[in-house]
């Protein structure tokens, strides 16, 4: 088997579609030659052809649009935004299109359709390249959104995103595309689309998170078991719909739940998490729900984004104050 | 400055006389006939469905009076393989590509069902969202040069929506991949409230295809035979690779916006009037009896046939029971997701 970086596992998932369905297209800026500014489609125009990894005009409504309209003529287009930051001027097309055409046509016509964007901050890039209004998509009703937050799972996951019969939008967490490496086979398996994953098993405590903020997770986990307090770590992975099952039965469990995400707090998914465990776990609750959130800033410039970032020592004071509170 | 003018700008004076040569179709006073029935066809629908909701039995209704010889003659040159993407003015482009009097109705009376076209099947649902059905079209046009189908996507929008940046990207995309679209702007001469003077300083709409480097053509869209013979020659130019091209229709809208507007707010009415002149009906019937005969009975039948599909749809429209309740979820996805499918038992909708 192989290591691959995240944003190799993208490419690796990309190549499997366009062998394994000739339906599937891949159009973006830069995609072709270059590969995508983050070579996330390196060599996929040599093998598959300048027509089916095609490299648009600079115009981001257009890249949806056009999505939209040869996904509803049997094409299975992945779009490529460069950033997220990039994204606003496709919401059009998602939230009034995208997201509609099966609804409002009573399933005659439908929109089996990926949109890829590059999200988060934490590499110290330009302004406007680091956001992440994950939630803003997750609120329009007919479309999917996933994260992945290793190599393994953007595989599994893009894989089912493409082949999924209905608009998702992926969104990759950019920080680890390079940074953390797994073993991923090209077994061209599919993870489901709905699903949470539990990566690791504790009773005393969820901590809910997914995309980049994972590492941080991890680290408080680690932090936390030294102390004798273990965690249930969730990894989303569908932003929407949400697994409330998954997350239920552990609260459910262990009685306690933090939320993790690098998006601003107000109206962000922390919020709904939370909700969903007021109105269904109360009972199960032995401390308040905290969420460990960014203040709701525009991301700042690289040199004071570390500010922004929420950090695992965050996450740990978090978790020893919801251990705490009796 | 440079323009991409062709084809015929008009073929039927205001009185019905013949201009220029008549192309092949309008030579064949069946063929005729056909156009002439559409547009009647739809004229009656607009009266009914805006009878209906003034006393409440539909919903806000978008009026194409005036219009009709753009819709229909943009739809009567296409073909089957072709993809119609209708804004919400184009009910005589709906009617010949095969949607129902009824569907119209329902569309327009709230009811989801009315975009599950009988007829072709792949047509897009009227587009709403300005402009947003261009780059959409695109699209299919992309879909259809990768499947080698032949087809060419025809969207259709307003002189209000070529301001917008989806029309120039749309056009700017198709120009630079010669993707087989062509892009048709009713330009009816008001956005709402906003004369098309005040809309772009641009002389003719059809210019701005020199922006993507395609042709713009320009015709009397109150003259469906023009109509038709221009989208001819851009479908033609389409299917054998030649790209996309841009037609300016040039029209009048002789009613309010919609039934939920009041255009004397804006416009007076010897502008009105004045156009009522030039409407695409009068011509041709006045065409139809110079040089086909065309009788006092055959047009009372023709009124007559026309006024009884519509009423017999309005009919059968306002006897069609509500979907049920779980059709609110229904269709969002291919199947319902678990999360969604809880949701609304939980919401006690069921």
């Amino acid at each position: 088997m192989n290591e691959l970086t995240l944003v190799e596992a993208v490419r690796l998932a990309l190549a499997r579609a366009l062998e394994d369905d000739p339906r599937v297209i891949l159009l973006g800026e830069d995609i072709g030659v270059n590969g995508g500014v983050f070579r996330a489609t390196d060599g996929l125009a040599a093998r598959f052809g300048a027509d089916r990894v095609r490299d648009t005009p600079l115009a981001e409504t257009a890249i949806a649009g056009i999505a939209v309209g040869a996904a509803a003529h049997g094409l299975r287009p992945v779009a490529e935004i460069q950033f997220m930051g990039f994204l606003y001027p496709a919401l059009d097309q998602l939230a009034n299109h995208a997201a509609r055409l099966r609804n409002r046509t009573r399933g005659r016509l439908s929109c089996p359709m990926v949109l890829r964007a590059p999200f988060g901050g934490g590499i110290h890039a330009p302004e406007h390249h680091s956001e992440s209004f994950e939630a803003m998509l997750a609120h329009v009703p007919g479309l999917r959104v996933v994260v992945p937050s290793s190599p393994a799972r953007a595989y599994g996951l893009l894989l089912a995103a493409i082949r999924d019969p209905d608009p998702v939008v992926f969104l990759e967490p950019k920080r680890l595309y390079r940074s953390v490496r797994e073993e991923v086979a090209d077994d061209g398996a599919a993870l489901p689309l709905d699903r949470a994953l539990i990566l690791s098993a504790g009773d005393d405590v969820t901590l809910v998170t997914w995309g980049a903020m994972v590492q941080e997770a991890r680290e408080a986990v680690e932090r936390m078991a030294t102390e004798g307090v273990l965690v249930d770590l969730i990894d989303l992975c569908s932003l929407k719909p949400i697994d409330r099952a998954t997350i239920r039965r552990s609260v459910a469990k262990t009685g306690r739940c933090v939320v993790l995400h690098e998006a601003p707090l107000t109206a962000g998914l922390g919020a709904e998490i939370a909700a969903d465990l007021a109105e269904h776990c109360l009972t199960d609750l032995l401390a308040p729900i905290r969420r460990v959130a960014p203040p709701d800033v525009v991301i700042p410039y690289p040199r004071l984004e570390d500010q922004y970032m929420p950090t695992a020592g965050q996450v740990v004071g978090a978790i020893r104050e919801v251990m705490e509170f009796s | 400055m440079a323009r991409f003018d062709f084809g015929p700008v008009r073929v039927l004076d205001q009185a019905g006389n013949v201009e220029t040569t008549l192309p092949g179709f309008a030579r064949d006073r069946e063929a005729l006939a056909r156009h002439y029935r559409a547009m009647v066809l739809t004229r009656q629908f607009d009266t009914k469905a805006v009878a209906l909701q003034r006393t409440g039995r539909l919903g806000t209704f978008a009026s194409s009076l005036g219009q009709e010889a753009v819709s229909v003659g943009v739809a009567s040159a296409m073909r089957d393989q072709d993809v119609f993407l209708p804004s919400f003015r184009e009910h005589g482009g709906q009617l010949w590509r095969g949607v129902t009097l009824k569907e119209l109705f329902l569309f327009w009376g709230g009811d989801e069902r009315g975009n599950d076209f009988s007829g072709h099947r792949m047509d897009f649902p009227a587009c709403i969202p300005v402009a947003t059905q261009f780059p959409q079209a695109a699209g299919v046009a992309l879909a259809m040069q990768a499947q080698g189908t032949g087809g060419v996507a025809v969207p259709v929008g307003g002189d209000g929506a070529t301001s917008k940046g989806d029309f120039y990207e749309a056009m700017n995309i198709a120009g630079a991949w010669a993707l087989p679209v062509v892009f048709v702007i009713s330009n009816n001469q008001w956005a709402i409230s906003v004369p098309l003077a005040a809309q772009t300083r641009a002389v003719a709409i059809s210019d701005k295809a020199m922006a993507a480097g395609i042709p713009g053509g320009r015709v009397d869209g109150n003259d469906v035979i023009a109509v038709r013979a221009m989208m001819e020659r851009a479908l033609e130019r389409a299917r054998s690779g030649g790209g996309a091209t841009l037609i300016e229709a040039v029209t009048y809208r002789l009613g309010d916006h919609t039934t939920a507007d009041d255009s004397k707010r804006y416009r007076n009415e010897a502008e009105v009037s004045a156009h009522w002149k030039a409407e695409p009906l009068v011509r041709l019937r006045a065409h139809l009896v110079q040089e086909h005969g065309w009788t006092k009975e055959e047009e009372e039948t023709l009124q007559r046939s026309c006024r009884e599909d519509v009423e017999t749809a309005a009919e059968a429209y306002l006897a069609t029971g509500l979907q049920p309740p779980r059709a609110i979820i229904d269709h969002l996805f291919e199947s319902v997701p678990e999360d969604l499918a809880q949701r609304f038992g939980e919401a006690g909708y069921e």
